[in-house]
């Protein structure tokens, strides 16, 4: 039984109609404009050196490290993310539109501010440093996680919160009338509604995360197989041989669009908005 | 409603007419773009402050970077009309390009490389030997960037002439944490206390930098000189300024200024 949520299906008639003409040609320019340097990328580098660029040791380990990390930045973010998105949107308490601010600041600051914060957050001279014992956290692979989470997971929190706001309180009360739980509410109520926001909200901290350069570069530095994840190894590669840039920046950009597509392309199927 | 939108139109023209005005006035004065290695910062800063003093109407526009960088940056059609790079590698690269006038390279000032460890020096890194201590923490520039196959080439000839045993550049190697993309980053990361030590140009330690870094030497025997080529672009835009520019950099007055910041005259 394909389950519907019934105020989705209220919006939207389902049918595949082709928009205006008005409506393409006002799109056409910026559309365009993001699909054309897209395109030139693909064009630019042949099958053949496209193939063997792929087995160069530094493109494999880049691959492998970027990966990695943002798989752990992801469920890091799902983790720890899902209380803050869920209090955010729930009660009123003092401050919280403070707080909302502050989860909103990493989106807003620039990488590179982001990376020396954390420097001086976790770096050796850090007023924490008392805390970490002897663990330096710099220049590791989880420096390369906690850049990735810190830019990133605003995104989540912030689709997810959208997500458990538009959830009909009354639906929960009615749960709760019948007996459930606040966590049954949760389980089976709040988070079934807010799902397509919850991925959504994943999938744009996975892209955010896979493109992280700024933060990782001055937190976590660049080294090859360690730290250095493809957006580092096209920067570098970049200015030492333009090939290797390239065949990242497709591999990149392929497995990007794929990963969006099917995401998109499954939710799709609930019917929803999104 | 309306004539909230009228005001706010009027607003947008009111400022992008002086934008017109200002655009205007610049245009009196000539722009000469210098593409120069990080390294050069300052040196070229102060440089270019007493070049515009002397020849007004003119005005130095520079694009500091890693030497790879600005290659790169010229190889894709940047505009621009002097190039200075830390290394001759690179200025081949821009050469190849075919955008470089390579009549006009010319040798305007040497380096030579230093080990930078940060105040506290916790690690207590003392000589050259003391590279090779496990559990160091060293950072290098990318072997894309001069100073760092300068690093390369210094921990090559360590190694040649045994100075401090046969395996002192591998274990050096196996202490580095970071390969960053320019000079200035490497310096940052000494003088943030991040890492233990660095190799960076003699040039970088400046005043600013002595008050928070220490320095260590290397003797003349195992050091590298770096030689920084200089070159006007095949259709620099502001060809004539560009030159004499590069004139003042080669004669007593730039050269004295390059001396000030650390560099050594060429030969």
């Amino acid at each position: 039984m394909k389950k519907e949520s019934p105020i989705a299906a209220a919006k939207t008639d389902g049918s595949l109609r082709r928009p205006r003409w008005q409506l393409i040609l006002a799109g056409m320019p910026l559309l365009l404009f993001l699909l054309v340097p897209l395109v030139a990328l693909v064009f630019r580098i042949s099958p053949s050196r496209f193939l063997t660029g792929v087995m160069e040791p530094q493109v494999v380990q880049a691959i492998r490290l970027s990966i990695l990390t943002t798989v752990i930045t992801v469920v890091l973010t799902l983790l720890f993310g899902t209380p803050v998105a869920y209090m955010l949107v729930r009660k009123r308490f003092p401050g919280r539109t403070l707080l909302d601010a502050l989860v909103d600041m990493p989106i807003v600051l620039p990488p590179a501010v982001a990376g020396v914060a954390l420097l001086m957050a976790f770096g050796r001279r850090s007023f924490l440093s008392p805390l970490f014992g002897g663990l330096e956290i710099p220049f590791t692979q989880a420096a390369v996680v906690l850049a990735q989470l810190f830019v990133a997971s605003p995104y989540y929190i912030k689709s997810a919160s959208a997500g458990f706001a538009s959830v009909n309180r009354e639906l929960e009360h009615a749960a709760e009338v019948d007996g459930a739980s606040r966590m049954q509410v949760f389980r089976t109520i709040i988070l079934p509604l807010a799902m397509p926001a919850i991925v959504g909200g994943i999938v744009m901290t996975w892209a955010r995360a896979l493109g992280e350069f700024g933060a990782t570069i001055i937190f976590a530095g660049n080294f090859p197989g360690r730290t250095q994840t493809m957006p580092l190894a096209i920067y570098i590669g970049f200015e030492i041989d333009l090939d290797v840039a390239l065949v990242l920046a497709l591999i990149l950009l392929v497995v990007s669009f794929f990963v969006l597509a099917g995401v998109k392309g499954l939710l799709a199927q609930r019917l929803t908005i999104f | 409603m309306c004539h909230r939108i009228l005001l706010i139109c009027c607003a947008f023209a009111v400022s992008l007419s002086f934008q017109f005005v200002t655009a205007a006035q610049t245009a009196k004065t000539t722009d000469v773009t210098v593409f120069a290695a990080a390294s050069l910062n300052e040196a070229f800063s102060a440089i270019a402050q007493e070049f515009e003093h002397a020849n007004p109407g003119t005005k130095i526009v520079f694009n500091f970077a890693g030497s790879q960088q600005l290659v790169q940056q010229i190889a894709q059609g940047a505009p621009v009309d002097i190039l200075a790079s830390a290394n001759m590698k690179q200025m081949l690269g821009a050469v190849k390009t075919g955008r470089i006038d390579s009549a006009s390279i010319a040798i305007f000032t040497r380096n030579k490389l230093v080990v930078v460890c940060p105040k506290e020096n916790a690690a207590g890194v003392l000589s050259l030997q003391d590279l090779s201590k496990p559990h160091l923490k060293i950072v290098l520039a990318d072997k894309a960037v001069p100073v760092g196959q300068y690093a390369l080439d210094f921990l090559a000839k360590c190694d040649q002439r045994g100075s401090f045993g046969a395996s002192f550049g591998q274990e050096v190697l196996g202490n580095v944490v970071s390969y960053e993309e320019n000079v200035k980053a490497v310096v940052s990361k000494i003088v943030l206390g991040e890492a233990d030590a660095g190799i960076v140009y003699a040039s970088d330690i400046s005043k600013n930098v002595l008050e928070r870094a220490g320095v260590i030497e290397i003797p003349d025997s195992l050091n590298v000189i770096a030689d920084y080529p200089a070159a006007v672009a095949r259709e620099a835009p502001s060809r004539a300024i560009a030159e004499k520019f590069l004139k003042y950099i080669l004669s007593d007055e730039g050269q004295r200024i390059l001396t000030r910041f650390g560099f050594i005259p060429p030969k």
